[in-house]
């Protein structure tokens, strides 16, 4: 059966890559760092299952101390030149888009079949991973497809990954370690102490300021958790449902369905949500680690006060 | 109260702008020393919860066939491919994907997206593109501004356009905690529900994208 375990050894195999290539490349001064950085990881992926908690827990602080004290920095890399881009451009076309939407489309069709594919009475796939390895697949076809059509050297594909992994750098394990400080706050009991304190904040009975402080609350929850779904129990246990739908007597459908989307709003202004805002300053080499979410906070604003308008008008009787 | 502390080092050291993921790491050992269980087991709880979370990076799985295109032109093409459309600005081949991009989401096809498989290769470069042509010498800050914004659109145009399928995480997760509590909710409803804000999103960011092309065009004719 294929598992999670796979997609582990793929990426293993990926981050491997990237720290032999960057440890053989004496044009990067920082290739050391860079080599450790990516090595620790691959360890993690290959190994990690197997390995007690607290070597797991040692790999983190050596990855942050390596990325805190030396920083992984962008390698020069084999790639092309500009005027070879332009003239294998030119030579392909639009064929060029190609394996690129074939990633999305592959990982839909995987997504819908490979679930229900049996062998010897046993699923294929684990039932409850098919989505990432429908992802994985697809990465791996569309690789396929790509060689063939372009024919490059072997190594080109590892060689680029690096390239690419050397640009975002630190960024790209920061949503992993990100969802293990979730973990944490929820060992520690954090949620509850918030919502407690939230609850207690509120003056019942006025309409206007429970709905703001249930959006407003939302939005900036998931400010500081990084997760409109971390919020969402909270904030809805702790002022939704006793305040607003039990309090005021309002409807716990749109109550509940916009203030997730509050919450959403929330995720477009922290760098908690690193996958979605931190991550893509790396991707597109922005200078501000803060670029994309000084884009976002205009909407943000704006739609946190439409949706606090709609609950206010629609959710309660008239 | 004192396990609220792993909060406020997020809040300072992100305010501060020091590296987030000492920062991270810093709040999680803060949390678990606060919340009694001793430097051992909050290490061993981040270094199980780290190894448990690794599927958070499968996405990184696209990097080698993203590279693999870039190096054989992938950007350049797009931008081409944009240069040569008549009319398209960057305001409106952002506003373009802004509406795909929605609509897909509502569709239950959160994949086709995101930053690394479709941002960096493609919109980025269409929506930088775009502006080359209309705007002579172009400068980097403004080009970063481009790019910021096309990673924007990606995710205003997934967050509000998911909620309304009703098959998607979040919607399970609201029908699951209010069960929980007793209230019943059906999941046809609450994505029903998140139409009035998924127009909100479209009208007041599409309103925004055309801007910037006004603003873009103010710049260029100045200059």
């Amino acid at each position: 059966m294929i598992t999670l375990e796979f997609l582990y050894r793929l990426m293993g195999i990926l981050t491997g890559a990237a720290a032999i290539i960057n440890l053989r490349d004496a044009s990067n001064p920082k290739r050391l760092t860079n080599a450790t950085f990516w090595g620790l990881w691959s360890v993690s992926f290959l190994a990690g299952t197997y390995l007690p908690d607290i070597a797991n827990g040692g790999i983190i602080l050596a990855m942050v101390v390596v990325a805190t004290l030396r920083g992984v920095k962008a390698s020069s890399g084999d790639s092309t030149t500009p005027a070879e881009r332009v003239a294998s451009a030119k030579r392909w076309g639009n064929r060029l888009f190609l394996p690129a939407l074939a990633v999305p489309v592959i990982t839909l069709l995987a997504n819908a079949t490979i679930g229900h594919i049996v062998i010897g009475g046993r699923a294929l796939v684990e039932p409850k991973q098919v989505t990432l390895v429908a992802l994985g697949f697809a990465t791996l076809l569309s690789l396929a497809i790509g060689m063939l059509m372009l024919k490059p050297p072997l190594r080109a594909p590892l060689v680029e990954a690096r390239r690419l992994l050397d640009a975002v750098g630190w960024a790209a394990m920061l949503p992993q370690l990100l969802a293990a400080l979730g973990a944490v706050f929820a060992a520690a009991g954090v949620g509850k102490v918030v919502s407690t304190l939230a609850a207690g904040w509120i003056p019942a009975g006025a309409p206007l300021l429970s709905v703001l402080a249930f959006t407003v609350g939302m939005a900036l929850l998931t400010m500081l958790m990084g997760n409109a779904f971390a919020a969402f129990p909270v904030m809805m246990l702790g002022i939704g449902l006793p305040l607003l739908v039990t309090g005021l007597h309002g409807d716990a459908t749109i109550i509940a369905a916009i203030g997730m989307l509050s919450g959403f709003c929330g995720t477009l202004m922290t760098p908690m949500a690193a996958n979605f805002n931190l991550v893509p300053v790396a991707l597109l080499e922005l200078d501000d680690r803060y670029a994309v979410i000084r884009a976002q906070v205009p909407t943000a604003l704006l739609l946190l006060a439409v949706n606090t308008a709609l609950i206010y008008f629609l959710a309660f009787p008239h | 109260m004192l396990v609220l502390s792993g909060l406020l080092v997020v809040v300072l050291g992100f305010a501060f702008r020091l590296n987030p993921l000492l920062v991270v790491t810093c709040a999680g050992i803060v949390t678990g020393l606060a919340g009694g269980l001793g430097i051992f087991r909050t290490l061993t709880t981040l270094g199980h919860a780290f190894t448990e979370s690794r599927y958070v990076a499968i996405v990184w799985l696209v990097l080698p066939v993203i590279g693999l295109l870039e190096r054989a032109g992938l950007k350049e093409r797009a931008r081409d491919v944009v240069m040569r459309m008549q009319g398209a600005t960057t305001g409106r081949v952002l506003l373009a994907y802004l509406a795909l991009r929605q609509i897909t989401a509502a569709l239950g096809l959160v994949s086709l997206g995101g930053h690394p498989q479709m941002v960096r290769p493609l919109i980025a470069p269409m929506a930088e593109g775009a502006a080359e042509r209309d705007v002579a010498d172009l400068d980097e800050p403004t080009r970063q501004h481009i790019r910021a914004h096309a990673a924007a659109v990606d995710n205003i145009g997934v967050f509000f356009g998911e909620d309304i399928f009703i098959a998607i995480g979040s919607i399970l997760l609201i029908k699951g905690v209010l069960e929980q509590a007793g209230v019943r909710v059906l999941p046809t409803e609450l994505a029903l529900w998140a139409v009035p804000t998924a127009i909100a999103a479209f009208v007041v960011h599409g309103t925004r994208l055309l801007l910037l092309d006004r603003r873009m065009k103010s710049r260029g004719s100045d200059a």
